[in-house]
């Protein structure tokens, strides 16, 4: 799918982001701070604002496209609204978390990795979130839902519909 | 400006209050003139990385400072040139908590005997090992016991900036550190002129961006420096030339927490625990099919069963226990005959698997270790950079074959045929990563061939995970309401109303629907 990123629209943001390029462009290795603003800020890495990076800091656009693909938090599609992170972590797969992920895909229509058309959701399968003694493990935006079992998947989602 | 009278004066206020919380508080007690968490999960336990975890708030630097924290810092700045620091930590024998074991004041030494106008610390606090959350307990509880044990670093090999490289997945632990290193700024305990003398020292965060490699040391140094994070070719020690070329000390969350300690009380204290190899503590986090998981932290030499049974009560639902992985996917499954074992570096690897970061995930009979292998390659061959060949086309070709055993379609020779890759790839590539990415496959292949060989010949799987091997079976359970056969989507169950149901196992595209719909539960895997 598509998402296209306005510039316009997203002045205010695009300017914020431009102070903080030019307040950090002296610490070394200053790239990777930039690219997690900018994911922070817009939510994910819209060409245009890269192609801005790569002017500001004299960095080749393949450069940071290469840094970029590299680290799996970077994307460029949008997440939804609501991130549902599943861990993917030993102790969670050894208690069901695969079960679980099947059943979150199930219930939202799209695959994981994806979001969804009307931008409410997305899932992001985690690497190990360290909450291990919860397994499996399940975070929706900043809420840990630990011990699930498959039936509960349905009623937790509905609530942030 | 900080000053040792000061800071005395601080911890002489600060204790009265934090001990009068703890009073109200109830959950902690004092043993051998230490305060430690009450409770049997904590009796056997000895506590040192963790000393203070759970017992102080991690947002206050006045109870880290009633707790000793800080004194080891301005004790040393005055009296311990840099020199006897390092001989300090080389007679300590504390060894890296980070997985690999190397002694941290060997490091130490390299990095300070080395000239050069600019020298690092680096705190390695990507924790990535699935199953494993010591650091990220430590960053959380008690975030000053890194920051001292970073400075106490730096003033050994002559270095005055500091990086902590934290995984993006710790928000709480970035939050905290953030905190902390502010706190102890405005202190005087970190920053320029530390208690007033002419040692400067700075450390700032960097977040990680969810690459596993990145643990690797200097795969951590080229993300610092904002470049893609694959290892390097070790041509220089790191001690030598890391960070921007120059000398630089990475040390693990733990190894850091260790520090503070050993110098308050002493290099032959520290050795007088664990054993003689290993010296001191291990945290491991005691996860998986474990009744009381949590963390556990135990001098080195402990054995496994000690571990999961005397600490963790042994296995949950009244299974039986049948291995414990350590290591994440670099290490090995030990097989419960082997839970004799001590836990020290050396012992572990004599049985192929490794200490690593301290991960151990219990597993019960129903874990199915081809399975299980399969789950850690799968990992590995997300995670492999792709600079060495060997890792990146060989932990797929491994991940394929077990991909082929688990689905039913294993031949003989695939077995040969994994064991030939494993000293390809560990052979064949540049940093740890690949050296023991094999490892899940090889303990495996050592310890549980049968299970192997019945997937592969029988085409079972005798834990009764594997989807493809299993078969739908109605049991005598049965009570013929018909639902089953009515959801069944190829339609290859048959039976009479109020009589048992059988399913056409030929038929069956084992969509497990007649499982769910079942109202007594009578649909079992078999």
């Amino acid at each position: 799918m598509e998402f296209k990123f306005d510039m316009e629209k997203n002045k205010d943001k695009v300017e914020e982001f431009r102070v903080f390029i030019d307040e950090n462009r002296d610490r070394p290795g200053v790239l990777m701070p930039v690219l997690q603003e900018a994911q922070g800020k817009f939510g994910f890495l819209p060409e245009p604002v890269l192609e801005l990076i790569s002017q500001d800091l004299r960095i080749p656009l393949a450069d940071i496209y290469g840094v970029a693909t590299f680290y799996s938090q970077f994307t460029f599609i949008p997440k939804g609204e609501h991130n549902i992170s599943v861990c993917l972590g030993t102790a969670c797969y050894v208690k069901g978390a695969e079960k679980v992920l099947a059943e979150i895909e199930k219930v939202l229509g799209i695959k994981s990795g994806g979001t969804t058309p009307d931008l409410k959701f997305s899932i992001t399968p985690t690497r190990c979130i360290g909450a291990c003694g919860l397994a499996p493990v399940v975070n929706i935006d900043d809420d840990i839902h630990g011990k699930l079992k498959v039936e509960d998947i349905k009623g937790i989602i509905d609530k942030y519909r | 400006m900080m000053s040792q009278e000061k800071l005395r004066e601080i911890k002489e206020n600060a204790r009265p209050l934090l001990d009068e919380r703890l009073k109200v508080e109830d959950k902690t007690e004092v043993r051998d003139g230490n305060i430690v968490l009450k409770g049997d999960y904590y009796k056997k336990q000895v506590r040192i990385a963790l000393r203070n975890c759970e017992i102080i708030l991690p947002e206050s630097i006045e109870e880290y400072i009633a707790l000793d924290g800080y004194s080891a810092l301005g004790k040393m700045l005055f009296e311990m040139t840099p020199e006897d620091v390092v001989n300090t930590m080389i007679e300590s024998n504390l060894r890296g908590r980070g997985g690999a074991g190397f002694p941290a004041g060997r490091k130490w030494l390299e990095a300070f005997k080395y000239d050069a106008d600019q020298k690092y610390i680096i705190c390695n606090a990507d924790e990535g090992d699935p199953g494993a959350y010591m650091d990220r307990s430590i960053l959380e509880g008690d975030p000053h016991s890194v920051l001292e044990g970073m400075a106490i670093a730096g003033y050994a090999i002559g270095a005055n900036q500091g990086f902590i490289y934290v995984r993006a997945e710790y928000p709480l632990a970035v939050k905290r550190l953030q905190a902390a290193i502010k706190q102890a700024k405005e202190y005087g305990v970190l920053g320029n002129n530390i208690f007033g003398t002419d040692f400067s020292f700075d450390i700032e965060l960097r977040l990680g961006a969810g690459a596993f490699v990145c643990g690797e040391g200097t795969a951590l140094m080229e993300s610092i420096e904002g470049k893609r994070g694959m290892p390097r070719v070790k041509i220089h020690r790191t001690a030598h030339r890391g960070l921007w070329q120059k000398p630089t000390v990475i040390n693990n969350v733990e190894t850091l927490a260790n520090i503070p300690v050993i110098f308050q009380r002493g290099a032959k204290w520290f050795r007088g625990i664990g054993t003689e190899k290993s010296p001191g503590t291990k945290v491991f986090a005691l996860v998986g099919k474990v009744k009381e998981s949590g963390l556990v932290e135990v001098p080195m030499g402990t054995s496994l069963r000690e571990i999961v049974f005397d600490i963790g009560g042994g296995v949950a639902d009244g299974k039986a226990a049948k291995a414990v992985q350590t290591g994440g996917p670099s290490g090995g499954c030990i097989p419960v005959e082997l839970f004799d074992t001590p836990v020290d570096f050396e012992s572990l690897a004599k049985i192929g698997s490794i200490m690593g970061s301290g991960g151990m995930v219990v597993m019960d009979e129903t874990d199915c270790m081809v399975d299980i292998a399969r789950f850690f390659l799968e990992f590995s061959v997300d995670e492999s950079c792709g600079k060495c060949v060997p890792c990146r086309e060989g932990t797929k070709r491994m991940l394929e074959l077990l991909e082929k055993i688990t689905g039913g379609n294993g031949e003989e020779e695939d077995i040969a045929r994994m064991e030939s890759l494993a000293v390809t790839i560990s052979t064949g590539s540049l940093c740890g990563l690949g050296q023991t990415a094999p490892n899940p496959v090889t303990s495996t292949l050592h310890y549980f061939r049968d299970e192997y060989e019945a997937h592969i010949r029988d085409k079972t799987c005798p834990a009764g995970h594997c989807q493809a091997l299993l078969e739908y079976y109605i049991t005598e359970d049965c009570i013929g309401c018909t639902k089953c056969a009515r959801s069944c989507p190829v339609s290859c169950i048959s039976g009479k109303v109020k009589e048992r149901h059988v399913i056409d196992t030929d038929a069956c595209i084992k969509c497990g629907n007649c499982m769910e719909v079942c109202p007594v539960g009578a649909v079992i895997l078999r």
